[in-house]
């Protein structure tokens, strides 16, 4: 057992390392966590995916006539590690590279390919995810948007909700209804569709935390051509769980500060030494080491070119309470003045005032904690399945 | 055993509640939200004040209802529920009653009446920096009847007219009486995580002031004011926690998802049996505060910090699992969980955090079973 890079990732470890530190800045302990990383500005992040693109570290695992470098899995977590030692602008691109573009490469057309996987890599054009509705969010195949053929046309009524990203997104994945009349799961259709096309409105949603990151997407009779259907008519929810498994990949990480962080504070402010601080301070370092130690069990499957067991689907569930809770004592150690958002006055630049109140959505976002919950129990312990009253009825009979 | 309020309080809460719940509305408290100028609801706070409730714990000969401190909880807690955007807390729990506490005959009799008549609003400024207000630490001086130094933040400290200011003084620690109003004093107000309450860093550079109490007592009575208040916001921090186990049990019931409404799901149900839980604690704990307040109790210290640990545990609880069951509504601005957990947060350390409670109350019971 050892934590040693094999002599090949070592030697694409020094590869990524030195590329990264010919193009960016090494991260400033205080100025990249919580909000302050999203807020980076949309030039900068772009340029960057481009700088990557073209020397192919921009999607390590894609096979080198899509733009990647047909590097393995472990290449790619490698690649990750060592970006985010650096001060990288990627957050546009996350749910783009990450989710939606997977999702065309696996079920798009040669056309679909050679339109926008180039421009996506290359930062060129940015994408959204446009699943959750009103009325459809944990349970997301209850959705209403309907798509209707029309020639050779679909016309897509509807809106979909919290879309992150809608706002400067060139094109995005619409998950529809193209058949009412049958069980909810099996009338659903995945659609490319144009951001910029008519009949598309996008209002930026105030979130709780204050910024306006997603959207309210309305569609009305927005005409998409059949031939940007992703996967048969009706098959949308298999189209779908592919999505959704890239985004189980895709979330995780260290969203904010952490067991150091909160360390670096107390120390500061001279409480390290409060005993009631340092068990806390214990338990989350426990839980953020057990977090990455998974990872490496994780990143060791990779290595040998195994699939990762389930093991992986903890991670939102820790890092997100984790993160609350870690804020919440960092606010209450600064007692009255804990209350304090003005960057300038507010320890650590307020990174954990700003983490405070943006560490609910993360605990929604990409799947709740309950339904995080829930797939452990059933999908990896073989628990019994929740009653689901409504799965084989026609959806039009709901 | 009678451990509850009587009709007469039963019935004051219910005209607090039927007045509030038509006057302030969480309308009322986003239009200080969205309004970056608007420190307070002025409208509420007029009302506030035509309805006597500033004096509710002043005697009469002060111009107060002279009613007594269970009247007073009754109304923190339908203030809590209310999440009232106006400087109630800081005039009343903290200004008002550290002048009954300490205030000489003179110094009562000139501002009591003030406070009871809306006239003067009242703050208090301990906090100088991050962590808790510790006697021997703090920068603040006051010499020759002048007070010299920052405080920050001051929660109402941007509009109040009056400062219970702690500072050292000579080789110990005072609280001194300060009107704001005077050259020696400038504000600036801060932005915090709760922008429903103004906060302010005040500048005192020479200001006068008068001792409140006698000089050197300043830390005791400053613990005695925030046992007091401590009881009062926790009553403020109950109505909270009450309502967001309610907004959240509607929703439950309301949303469906998967064919059901989701508080069919156990990992709901329970969710919310354990802020109910968490409540009925805190209530029984608050109310507990209440008696030793009302009865100048010796428990007044365990009770009071029992009573804050208890409230702010359940009102952080139940604001951020409001959110949780509300899902991505629950984190949008338009939707008031968030109003909640904003105020969970403020109530929780304006009156020094938990952890500050947790260490007093043990230290109270260690002196209890030493006696
Ligand atoms: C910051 C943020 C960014 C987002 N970005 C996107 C995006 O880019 N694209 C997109 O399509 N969506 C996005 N979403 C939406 C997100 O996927 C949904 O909010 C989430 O899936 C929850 O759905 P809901 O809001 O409808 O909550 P609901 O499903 O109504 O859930 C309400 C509550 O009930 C619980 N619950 C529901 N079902 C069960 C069950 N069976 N068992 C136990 N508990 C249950 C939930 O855990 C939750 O606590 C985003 C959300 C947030 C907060």
């Amino acid at each position: 057992m050892d934590f040693n890079d094999t002599p090949e990732e070592a030697e694409f470890r020094a590869e990524a390392r030195a590329f990264l530190e010919q193009h960016l800045e090494p991260k400033n302990a205080s100025a990249i966590r919580g909000r302050e990383a999203r807020k980076q500005t949309l030039e900068k992040a772009k340029k960057w995916q481009k700088v990557k693109a073209e020397n192919r570290f921009a999607q390590i695992t894609w096979p080198r006539e899509m733009g990647g470098r047909g590097g393995t899995p472990m290449q790619q977590v490698i690649w990750n590690q060592e970006e985010t030692k650096f001060d990288a602008p990627i957050g546009p691109f996350a749910i783009g590279l990450g989710m939606c573009v997977p999702t065309v490469i696996a079920f798009g057309s040669d056309a679909h390919k050679e339109r926008y996987v180039q421009k996506a890599l290359h930062g060129e054009e940015i994408w959204c995810q446009l699943f959750s509705e009103p009325s459809a969010g944990s349970d997301v195949a209850g959705l209403k948007t309907k798509a209707v053929k029309d020639g050779d046309d679909w016309v897509i009524n509807g809106q979909k909700v919290w879309t992150t990203g809608a706002q400067f997104s060139d094109f995005g994945i619409v998950l529809t209804r193209t058949d009412p009349n049958v069980p909810k799961h099996k009338g659903l259709t995945m659609f490319i569709v144009d951001m910029k096309a008519p009949g598309v409105e996008v209002r930026p949603i105030h979130q709780a935390s204050g910024g306006r990151e997603f959207n309210e997407v309305y569609f009305t009779d927005v005409r998409i051509p059949d031939s940007d259907r992703l996967g048969e008519p009706g098959m949308g929810w298999k189209v779908a769980l592919v999505t959704l498994m890239n985004e189980r990949l895709a979330v995780g990480g260290s969203p904010g500060p952490d067991w150091q962080e909160i360390m670096d504070y107390a120390r500061d402010a001279g409480t390290l030494s409060n005993s009631a601080f340092r068990e806390k301070l214990a338990d989350w370092y426990v839980a953020a080491q057990g977090y990455k130690l998974t990872k490496f069990r994780t990143q060791t499957a990779l290595s040998r070119g195994e699939t990762p067991g389930p093991e992986n689907s903890i991670g939102k569930i820790i890092t997100a309470n984790h993160l609350q809770d870690i804020c919440n004592s960092a606010v209450e150690m600064q007692d009255h003045y804990g209350l304090i958002v003005d960057k300038d006055k507010a320890p650590a630049d307020a990174i954990f005032q700003e983490s405070l109140m943006w560490a609910p959505g993360l605990r929604i976002a990409g799947g709740t904690d309950e339904i995080l919950k829930n797939i452990i129990a059933e999908r990896v312990l073989g628990l019994p399945q929740d009653v689901r009253v409504d799965k084989d009825k026609a959806f039009s009979e709901l | 055993m009678n451990f509850d309020f009587s009709d007469d309080q039963k019935f004051l809460r219910e005209e607090a509640r039927k007045f509030l719940s038509a006057k302030c509305t969480t309308a009322e408290v986003r239009a200080v939200l969205d309004d970056e100028t608007m420190s307070h609801n002025e409208a509420v706070w007029q009302q506030i004040v035509e309805m006597g409730w500033l004096g509710t714990a002043i005697a009469e000969e002060h111009g107060g209802l002279g009613l007594g401190m269970l009247e007073l909880c009754v109304i923190a807690e339908e203030l809590g529920r209310a999440l009232a955007p106006v400087p109630f807390a800081s005039t009343v729990y903290f200004f008002a009653e550290a002048l009954k506490l300490a205030g000489s005959d003179a110094q009562k009799a000139a501002l009591l009446p003030k406070v009871a008549d809306g006239s003067a609003i009242g703050c208090i400024a301990a906090s100088e920096g991050p962590g808790a207000v510790e006697a021997g630490k703090l920068a603040t001086e006051y010499k020759d009847g002048k007070l010299s130094g920052t405080k920050i933040p001051v929660t109402d400290g941007d509009i109040a007219t009056h400062a219970v200011v702690l500072a050292r003084d000579g080789a110990g620690v005072s609280l001194v009486l300060v009107a704001l109003d005077q050259p020696g004093v400038t504000r600036t107000s801060i932005e915090t995580i709760e922008p429903t309450r103004s906060h302010a860093e005040i500048v005192f550079d020479g200001a006068e002031g008068e001792r409140l109490g006698a000089q050197g007592d300043g830390e005791t009575l400053y613990n005695e004011v925030m046992n007091r208040a401590a009881v009062l916001l926790a009553f403020e921090q109950t109505g909270g926690a009450s309502i967001c186990l309610e907004m959240a049990t509607d929703y439950a019931k309301e949303r469906y998802a998967f064919g059901r409404p989701i508080g069919g799901n156990q990992a709901i149900k329970h969710k919310l049996a354990e802020m109910y839980v968490k409540n009925e604690v805190a209530r029984s704990n608050a109310y507990y505060g209440a008696w030793a307040l009302s009865t100048d109790a010796a428990e007044l210290p365990e009770a009071a910090a029992a009573a804050r640990i208890a409230a702010s545990e359940a009102y952080w609880f139940a604001s951020k699992e409001n959110i949780q069951t509300h899902g991505g509504m629950g984190f949008t601005w338009e939707v008031d969980c968030h109003l909640y957990y904003r105020r969970a947060k403020l109530l929780a350390v304006q009156a020094g955090a938990p952890a500050v409670w947790k260490e007093k109350l043990v230290r109270a019971l260690e002196t209890r079973n030493a006696a």
